[in-house]
């Protein structure tokens, strides 16, 4: 076993970091006030290689680790967790399905523009009556001749509206429950999918995130991605590697969170002498710097799993469960060390503290992480 | 155009300096990095690669640790790496490293030579120059622009208060400053192509130098750290008095009057 970052890592620790400090940090106070999607920057990270990290070069990617993903989102989220997420929804919930059950055809036509950063990506999965429970989809797909007609609406969908193109589900035989999912692959501008509103988030606010509206939406037969019926199980599978990117994002909301608490403590002079000097705050800096360390090891040992092509769904479910967790704890914590000036905007912890929460809700609550979980274990 | 980098690996300027019990700066912990001005010198010479074709060779000289800067420059675009790194070596000075350099680049075909106009931690702004003297080729100190036109280069440099242009015949050995261009990041394909890139690592054998004819002309003393920043004061009284008072220690404490 190795605790060590290889050279490479640590090369791309770097390249992320710097990027994110010196083309991220400045604007992020202000893009989340204004709830501005980060295009520019996507513009410049996708020069980088940062939107296709994990595929082939042949399909557009760069062919790095999943640990080079995870590094790239955990240090893009330190500083900006919308820029963090527009990254991990996109590589995570679009291209990897499309890489992983697309067609040769569908990979060269939709998988390179978008592991290349050329396109953005999205994935509509969640409905009103299927958030947890994703047997309550509502959308359905009708077959007519070679093409589905596909009607319903998709809510919170993470980079929706920016995005070119859209992994979606929809039913096609209620009769089968799950098994009569299939996915399909949309692009922005089909003639009757149209964006519903734009939603008012409490954190993550320059993530863009709308609802999908498809009205007797006409797509190509040979826009099925994987077979009919399969959709279910891709959304499960694309989940369970989605979760290594929120587990990385949630990661580094923590870390950034933790070191603004940390530098904050040993300047904030309070009786006499910097607030780091109280056992009270040297304490809480301890379990920060621990919960963080252990978040770390399960989210690096899920994206190695990942690479090796070995089962990924239990151990990205609980780096997913203790990275969140651990985000939504030191935020909160930070906010409180830094005092009153903790909970304005004159100081990012405040923004930390709301972008953390959502962590703990998409691509699988909490109690849905556990329930992932539980179901391995009790097989083990 | 072949265009020869020389790189030194340096302490991050964020670094927190201590010294260790011997009176030197300890490294051990301090994240070490490209010295920040050879960066443009990298930057500089990717470009004119980009525009005129070509070669970039990065040249070093520093122990194993170096590796990972040279990794580094590597996956920023350059195309090869010599690296001297010979045990023998104790204590370097400027100018056995531009002897030691001045042999190296020597062995390369070398159209222009490019370095950053100091190291960010010794800062003595020497090797670059001294090894062109050694080498017998013109050099051009603290360029801000630079524009390469077939065998003849033209250069802005920084001069007190102003610029000055100069032009010289290739090959040449200019050193920049911080401005001269934008640094790129390595891209994630530039970081996977870097351990892939050949860096050939020389002893001062393979030169033809040897340790024990190469002596430390200028000898480091001792090092001191800054003294740290005072507090400020607060003078009492009103304001009348307060600036009476100010004047004093303006002039009589600070001296600045």
């Amino acid at each position: 076993m190795m605790f060590e970052l290889s050279e490479d890592h640590v090369m791309m620790r770097k390249m992320v970091r710097d990027f994110a400090e010196n083309e991220c940090a400045a604007g992020a106070e202000e893009r989340d006030e204004k709830e501005e999607f980060p295009s520019e920057i996507w513009h410049k990270l996708a020069e980088l290689g940062l939107a296709g990290i994990t595929f082939p070069e042949k399909y557009g990617g760069v062919e790095a680790d999943y640990l080079s993903y995870a590094i790239a989102v955990e240090e893009l989220s330190r500083v900006d967790a919308s820029v963090g997420v527009t990254v991990s929804a996109h590589s995570s919930l679009c291209a990897n399905p499309i890489y992983l059950f697309g067609t040769e055809e569908q990979k060269q036509k939709y998988l390179v523009p978008l592991a290349s950063g050329e396109k953005i990506g999205a994935f509509g999965l969640t409905e009103p009556m299927a958030g947890s429970d994703a047997s309550g989809t509502r959308t359905t797909a009708v077959k007519d001749g070679n093409d589905y007609i596909i009607n319903g609406s998709k809510i919170f969908i993470t980079n929706a509206y920016e995005a070119d193109t859209y992994v979606v589900t929809a039913q096609m035989d209620k009769s089968k429950g799950n098994k009569g999912i299939a996915a399909f692959i949309l692009e922005k501008g089909m003639p009757g999918f149209t964006f519903g509103k734009k939603e008012k988030k409490m954190g993550i606010r320059s993530s863009a995130t709308y609802e999908l509206v498809f009205d007797n939406v006409r797509v190509p037969g040979e826009n099925l991605l994987g077979e009919e019926g399969q959709g279910f199980k891709i959304a499960m599978i694309t989940l369970d590697f989605g979760r290594i990117g929120i587990a990385s994002q949630a990661l580094g909301i923590a870390q950034g969170a933790y070191e603004q608490a940390k530098n904050y403590a040993k300047e904030r002079v309070q009786f006499g002498q910097p607030i780091a000097q109280f056992q009270a705050n040297q304490f809480k800096l301890a379990d920060m710097a621990t919960q963080i360390e252990a978040a770390r090891l399960l989210v690096y040992q899920s994206a190695y799993l990942a690479t090796q092509h070995k089962p990924v769904s239990k151990a990205s479910a609980m780096a997913k469960l203790h990275a969140s967790e651990t985000a939504m704890w030191v935020t909160t914590q930070a906010v409180q060390m830094h005092g009153g000036y903790g909970y304005t905007r004159e100081y990012p912890v405040e923004r930390m503290m709301r972008d953390a929460k959502i962590t703990e809700i998409y691509e699988g609550t909490s109690e849905v992480q556990r329930i992932v979980i539980a179901s391995h274990i009790l097989k083990e | 155009m072949n265009i020869v980098v020389l790189m030194k690996q340096t302490v991050d300027t964020e670094a927190k300096i201590v010294l260790n019990s011997d009176g030197k700066i300890d490294t051990n912990g301090v994240t070490l990095v490209i010295n920040p001005l050879d960066e443009y010198a990298i930057e500089e010479a990717l470009r004119i690669k980009e525009r005129l074709g070509g070669e970039v060779t990065i040249v070093t000289l520093g122990g194993d640790q170096a590796t990972a800067a040279v990794r580094s420059a590597l996956a920023m675009g350059a195309d090869k790496a010599v690296q001297i790194n010979d045990p023998a070596l104790g204590e370097v000075d400027e100018g056995m490293a531009a002897t030691i350099l001045a042999k190296a680049v020597q062995t390369l075909p070398h159209d222009i030579v490019l370095a950053g106009v100091m190291d960010t931690d010794n800062g003595s702004a020497q090797v670059a120059v001294r090894m062109a003297e050694k080498m017998e080729l013109p050099s051009i100190s603290s360029v801000t622009k630079l524009d390469i036109d077939e065998s003849l280069a033209t250069a802005k440099r920084v001069i007190d208060g102003g610029l000055a242009t100069l032009e010289v015949t290739l090959p040449a050995v200019i050193t920049v400053v911080q401005g001269i261009n934008e640094v790129r990041y390595p891209s994630v394909a530039g970081i996977m192509k870097a351990k892939k890139k050949p860096l050939t690592v020389l002893k001062l054998s393979d030169l033809g130098l040897d340790a024990s004819n190469l002596a430390v002309q200028a000898k480091v003393l001792k090092f001191t750290l800054p003294i740290p920043r005072q507090g400020g004061k607060k003078l009492p009284g009103e304001p009348a008095e307060a600036a009476s008072l100010l004047a004093r220690l303006l002039r009589e404490e600070a001296k600045v009057l």
